[in-house]
C-alpha cells in the first residue's frame, strides 16, 4: 500500500490518508442511508396503514424482471469487489476490465427497469392524471405507485451515475502512467456501487414481493 | 481473506437468498411473508455490507463511521413506528 498516491502533508502516513477517504465515503453514505430511509418509512407507514390495497396494487408489477434486476445487480457487486481486487493487486488492465463489466451490468439493469416503466405506464399505472387503477380503493393504490415510481427512479438515478463513474474509472484505470494511485478511489466508487446494490436487496421485496401468496 | 473464492461464496450465498425470498413470497404465511422477507433482506444486506464492502476487515473507526447511519435509521423507525403502531390500535 506504501506505493500509493503521494501523502498530503496532513497525513503520517499512506493508511492513514486511506482511512480517512474511506471515512468520508461513509460519511455521505450514512447521508444516502438517511435519505432512503424516510423514503423507505413512507412505505412503512402507508403499508401498515393500507395493507390490502398495497397487496393488491403491488401485484401489477412485474417479478419476473424485478428478480432478474436483482440477481443483475447482485453479480455487478461481484464484478465490482473483483475490480477493487484487482486494483489493490496493482492489475490496472484486469481492473479496469472488472469496472466496464460492472457498468455494463448497470445499463442492462436500466434497460430492464426502462422496459417494466413503459409496461406499467401503458397500464396507467403511473400517477400522474391517466392514473386508473381497477381495484376498491385508487387513491391509496396511487400511492403506492407513487412510493415505486419515486424509490425506483432515485435508485436509477443513483445506478446511472455509477456507470458514469465507472466508465470514468475504467478509462482512467487503464490511462494511468500509475495506476496504483488510484487503488483508493475505485475501492470508494467500490463502496458507492454495493450501497446502491444493497438499497435494490430492500426495495425488490417490498415493491414487488407484497402480497403475492394471496 | 479477500480471495476470488471468498468472494464467489458470498455471492452464491445471495443468489441463493434471493431464490428463497421469492419461492417464500407464494406460499401464504399470513403475517409472517413479510416478516420472512425483511429477515432475508436484512440478512443479504449485511453480507453486502461485511464482505464486498470490507467492513469486516476495516479498522474500528470506519466500523463506528458505518454503523452510524444505520443506527439513526434504526431511531428513525422506532420512534414513527412507535407512534403510527398505537395510533393503529386505538384506531382498532
Amino acid at each position: 500500500m506504501s506505493a500509493e498516491a503521494p501523502v498530503a502533508h496532513q497525513f503520517d502516513s499512506a493508511e492513514q490518508q486511506r482511512e480517512a477517504a474511506t471515512l468520508g465515503m461513509w460519511v455521505f453514505l450514512a447521508t444516502e442511508v438517511l435519505f432512503f430511509g424516510a423514503l423507505f418509512l413512507a412505505y412503512t407507514a402507508y403499508r401498515l396503514y393500507f395493507p390490502a390495497v398495497f397487496h393488491q396494487a403491488s401485484s401489477h408489477t412485474i417479478v419476473a424482471l424485478g428478480a432478474t434486476n436483482t440477481a443483475v445487480l447482485l453479480l455487478s457487486s461481484f464484478f465490482m469487489v473483483l475490480a477493487v481486487r484487482a486494483a489493490e493487486l496493482k492489475q490496472p488492465k484486469p481492473g479496469s476490465n472488472w469496472l466496464f463489466l460492472t457498468a455494463a451490468l448497470g445499463v442492462l439493469f436500466l434497460v430492464f427497469k426502462g422496459f417494466e416503466y413503459s409496461q406499467e405506464i401503458h397500464e396507467g399505472l403511473f400517477p400522474g392524471h391517466a392514473f386508473h387503477f381497477e381495484g376498491a380503493d385508487e387513491d391509496h393504490a396511487r400511492m403506492f405507485f407513487y412510493l415505486y415510481f419515486l424509490t425506483t427512479g432515485v435508485h436509477a438515478l443513483h445506478v446511472f451515475i455509477g456507470i458514469v463513474m465507472l466508465t470514468i474509472f475504467g478509462v482512467r484505470l487503464r490511462r494511468a502512467a500509475q495506476p496504483a494511485r488510484l487503488s483508493t478511489s475505485v475501492e470508494l466508487l467500490g463502496l458507492y456501487w454495493h450501497f446502491v446494490d444493497l438499497v435494490w436487496v430492500f426495495l425488490f421485496p417490498l415493491l414487488y414481493l407484497a402480497g403475492r401468496a394471496r | 481473506m479477500n480471495s476470488v473464492k471468498h468472494y464467489l461464496i458470498i455471492l452464491g450465498a445471495l443468489m441463493l437468498l434471493l431464490g428463497a425470498t421469492v419461492g417464500v413470497a407464494y406460499i401464504d404465511l399470513g403475517p409472517f411473508n413479510t416478516a420472512v422477507a425483511i429477515a432475508i433482506s436484512l440478512t443479504k444486506g449485511v453480507l453486502i455490507v461485511l464482505f464486498f464492502m470490507h467492513v469486516k476487515t476495516a479498522s474500528p473507526l470506519v466500523r463506528i463511521f458505518a454503523c452510524a447511519g444505520f443506527f439513526w435509521l434504526g431511531l428513525l423507525f422506532a420512534l414513527s413506528l412507535g407512534d403510527l403502531l398505537e395510533r393503529l390500535r386505538i384506531a382498532w
